[in-house]
């Protein structure tokens, strides 16, 4: 069984990507599985063709504790068979949403849901690693594969040198590695051998470019994955083929995240942000 | 059937087999290496490397915000202590006071389990508040939080007043909050954020005309026998006064065969008309910084700080509440002083010249500093591990200007396995401290008085006071008398048949 985590900026479309790319594996004939570390509870829907399924935090909040819970209540089957839980999480502005991810994590392991014949697990994980809660997935020998999704959006790859920092730490205590960047391309300048470099700096491989499709927006308001909704089409073997690599994926490192200063200056190299006259020159 | 003691049991021959046996598995280091590093740590050496030391505490002398807040909570009369938390919090609270003056102490806990860590504690608050009035029908209820409440941010503000809106409670309840992090501070800390909730609660709209009253702060203060003896004092000189947060009764109640929930404590009334008085002293500073800065702003008056600790304090003390109420010092108190004089003067040559090493709370190291050194000792090695550099800087002035203070290092933020380290490499005759200190006197063999909070193996010692005249004879007759049984058991082999010290 590999469990991985993917983590990127906040809607730079982590949870449609990895939802088409579980559906890509399970066609190839994989069991998959699906575990969303998002308050929305929206990284399975397109598996399960709902609005958002019932989270783990949801029932705890109405049972008033996480062990009244049933294991299937809160882990359901979707597309071909791919198993799917959400950990949930408390109203906007109270409580601790990543104690939720802990909770939830730590419940559907106690009960069984990593059942010994799954092969893939993937952590959908929020935005950033704002508290320890959200490097749960990464933690104590889960997750040991990390997938960044990015763009050539200059936050987008600030977040991931970002998530590179967080998953240093656990590299350097754990046996956690990244896997590769994701570029969901938002058809930016020099996209491609912007994060190729990016990539290459934080001493990883752009894994895949995805172009940019509006099928994939069809796709998603019928709340099915590209697979599922068009499968002929193109963009559905672009994510096959990132499906692919990473079940073939060798290319396990140690990230080497960059100083802001340095990402800076690999953006002026790029001729995306603008060389300033250094403030001291002028006198 | 005869339970045996620890130490009884573990010395029966079942047990020596039983450790013996577990060292096969223990791989331990000989035992000859394990004498040559006990050795070394009480070198030079390790003493560089103790202080050196940034990510451990060991033996901190200290405890967190809400068991101070709960102290100063419980000091008011049908006042519930109640603590936003997991239950542990309130029982550690509970049984650390409980241990100190040997009687119960009520405290509510709202016992916040992992679910109410994610969805935050609004539900606990709420029924707890509920449970709390119905079942202990409390004057007031004082709220304060834990780690786990504060890291996820409740808002205790709002759950209060949902919980009145919704009408689970009240809305003439005074209910008083603080936010107390254990993890800021300590309980100096908490006491100070409680006392100040406390009064902004009771006093608002309660501004009139001057009462003629003064109010006394006794900070965080874990003396019984101080409280008893500061209001026998201000009555003897006449003194119309309010305690503000009485924990006398509650922590040294009568026992009369009936448990009673409230035993005592400043009345809500006078607590809420205490916004009128002509001032506010406190006995401490640093346990009232928040709460005095808050009266001096918001009551307009005088708010100083006067610790009666030693001859000199205490006739400041007096002098000072002479001068704000008009009233003279009676000569009964006069006395008082000659006879504490006295017994200074008789027991100083066993004491002058001593040096002495002490933990502990920053304000009564600084009372029992200037004390020491009205008897000739010298202060020198000085812990205070919850102070910062406002308590360091007052203290090495105040060292400073006495000839007694020189050869004192006052340490703050350190804790007592640095004293160990200093009291193997610059050993001094006596060590004033709580009783976790003594593992210090275990190593070390220094003589120890045990004085401040918590005094877990001696008992009745809270009962004394070691403020105003009373309070200097007692303390000399501490000190003095710890020195003598020292010589005393020092001269067990010699020839001295000395009766006469």
């Amino acid at each position: 069984m590999r469990q991985i985590a993917v983590y990127g900026k906040g809607g730079i479309g982590k949870s449609t990507t990895t939802q088409n790319v579980v559906a890509g594996l399970s066609e190839a004939g994989y069991k998959c599985m699906i575990v969303g570390c998002d308050r929305k509870a929206d990284a399975t829907r397109l598996i399960l063709h709902k609005k958002a399924q019932t989270t783990v935090m949801d029932l705890a909040r109405e049972r008033g504790t996480v062990e009244d819970l049933e294991i299937e209540e809160v882990l359901l089957t979707g597309y071909r068979g791919i198993r799917c839980a959400e950990s949930g999480g408390p109203e906007p502005g109270v409580g601790c949403a990543g104690r939720g991810v802990i909770t939830a994590i730590n419940f559907l392991e106690e009960n069984g849901a990593y059942e010994a014949d799954t092969d893939f697990v993937f952590y959908d994980v929020l935005g950033d690693v704002v508290c320890g809660g959200f490097a749960m997935p990464i933690r104590e020998g889960k997750a040991k594969e990390i997938y960044i999704v990015t763009s050539g959006e200059m936050m987008a790859m600030y977040a991931a040198n970002n998530i590179s920092k967080g998953i240093l730490k656990y590299a350097q205590s754990g046996g956690v590695r990244i896997g590769g960047l994701i570029c969901n391309s938002r058809e930016t300048d020099k996209e491609y051998e912007l994060i190729a470099e990016l990539a290459k700096r934080l001493n990883t491989h752009m894994i895949h470019f995805i172009p940019r499709e509006n099928e994939v927006q069809r796709a998603e308001l019928r709340r099915q994955t590209v697979i599922e909704y068009s499968p002929e089409h193109k963009q559905a073997d672009e994510y096959r083929s990132l499906a692919k690599k990473i079940a073939e994926n060798k290319n396990f490192t140690i990230p080497t995240p960059m100083t802001m200063d340095d990402l800076e200056q690999l953006l002026m190299d790029f001729g995306i942000l603008e060389a300033e006259e250094p403030e001291d020159a002028a006198v | 059937m005869k339970i045996k003691d620890h130490n009884e049991l573990f010395q029966q021959q079942e047990y020596i087999e039983q450790f013996k046996n577990k060292k096969e598995f223990e791989n331990p280091w000989p035992e000859e290496r394990v004498k040559e590093v006990a050795e070394w740590t009480k070198t030079e050496d390790y003493r560089e490397k103790n202080f050196a030391r940034k990510n451990i505490k060991i033996n901190p002398a200290k405890a967190c915000q809400p068991l101070g807040a709960i102290f100063c909570a419980s000091g008011f009369a049908g006042c519930m202590p109640f603590v936003q938390g997991a239950q542990g919090c309130a029982a550690y609270f509970r049984s650390h006071l409980n241990r100190h003056f040997k009687e119960p102490m009520a405290a509510i806990s709202t016992s916040m389990t992992e679910d109410a860590a994610v969805f935050g504690g609004l539900n606990n608050m709420l029924e707890g508040l509920g449970n709390a009035h119905t079942l202990y029908s409390p004057k007031m209820i004082a709220v304060c939080t834990t780690c786990m409440a504060e890291v996820i941010g409740d808002d205790l503000n709002s759950y209060i007043r949902q919980a009145k809106d919704k009408g689970i409670i009240p809305n003439e309840l005074p209910v008083p909050f603080a936010h107390t992090p254990s993890f800021v501070g300590s309980h100096i800390t908490g006491y100070d954020n409680m006392l100040k909730g406390i009064l902004t609660t009771l006093t608002a709209g309660r501004k009139r005309k001057p009462n003629g009253k003064i109010n006394i702060i006794p900070g965080f203060d874990t003396y019984t026998g101080n409280y008893r003896e500061i209001k026998r004092l201000l009555k003897a000189m006449d003194v119309d006064f309010t305690l503000l947060s009485d924990v006398s009764d509650i922590f040294d109640s009568p026992n009369t065969g009936e448990y009673k929930l409230y035993p005592g404590g400043t009345p809500l009334e006078d607590a809420a008309d205490s916004i009128n008085a002509m001032a506010t002293v406190s006995l401490e500073r640093y346990s009232t910084m928040k709460t005095r800065t808050y009266i001096e702003k918001e009551w307009g008056h005088e708010a100083p700080v006067l610790p009666p600790i030693g001859i000199k304090n205490t006739d400041k003390f007096f002098d000072e509440i002479s001068r704000i109420t008009g009233k003279p010092v009676p000569q009964e108190i006069e006395d008082e002083r000659g006879r504490a004089v006295d017994a200074m003067i008789d027991s100083h040559p066993y004491v002058h010249g001593k040096r002495f090493a002490m933990v502990g709370d920053p304000d009564l190291l600084m009372g029992l500093m200037s004390f020491i050194m009205e008897m000739g000792g010298k202060p020198v090695h000085i812990i205070c591990t919850n102070s910062d550099k406002r308590f360091r800087k007052e203290a090495e002035a105040f060292l400073g200007e006495n000839p007694f203070g020189q050869e004192a290092t006052v340490y703050t933020g350190k804790d007592m396995w640095h004293m160990r380290s200093l009291l193997f490499t610059d050993p001094v005759d006596m060590l004033i401290a709580n009783s976790y200190a003594k593992f210090l006197w275990r190593d070390t063999g220094t003589p120890l008085v045990r004085m401040g909070f918590p005094l877990f193996d001696r008992h009745h010692l809270h009962r004394y006071p070691i403020v105003g005249y009373q309070g200097v004879l007692n303390m000399v007759n501490w000190v003095v008398n710890t020195i003598l049984d020292e010589m005393d058991r020092k001269s067990i082999n010699t020839t001295s048949f000395d009766v006469i010290r």
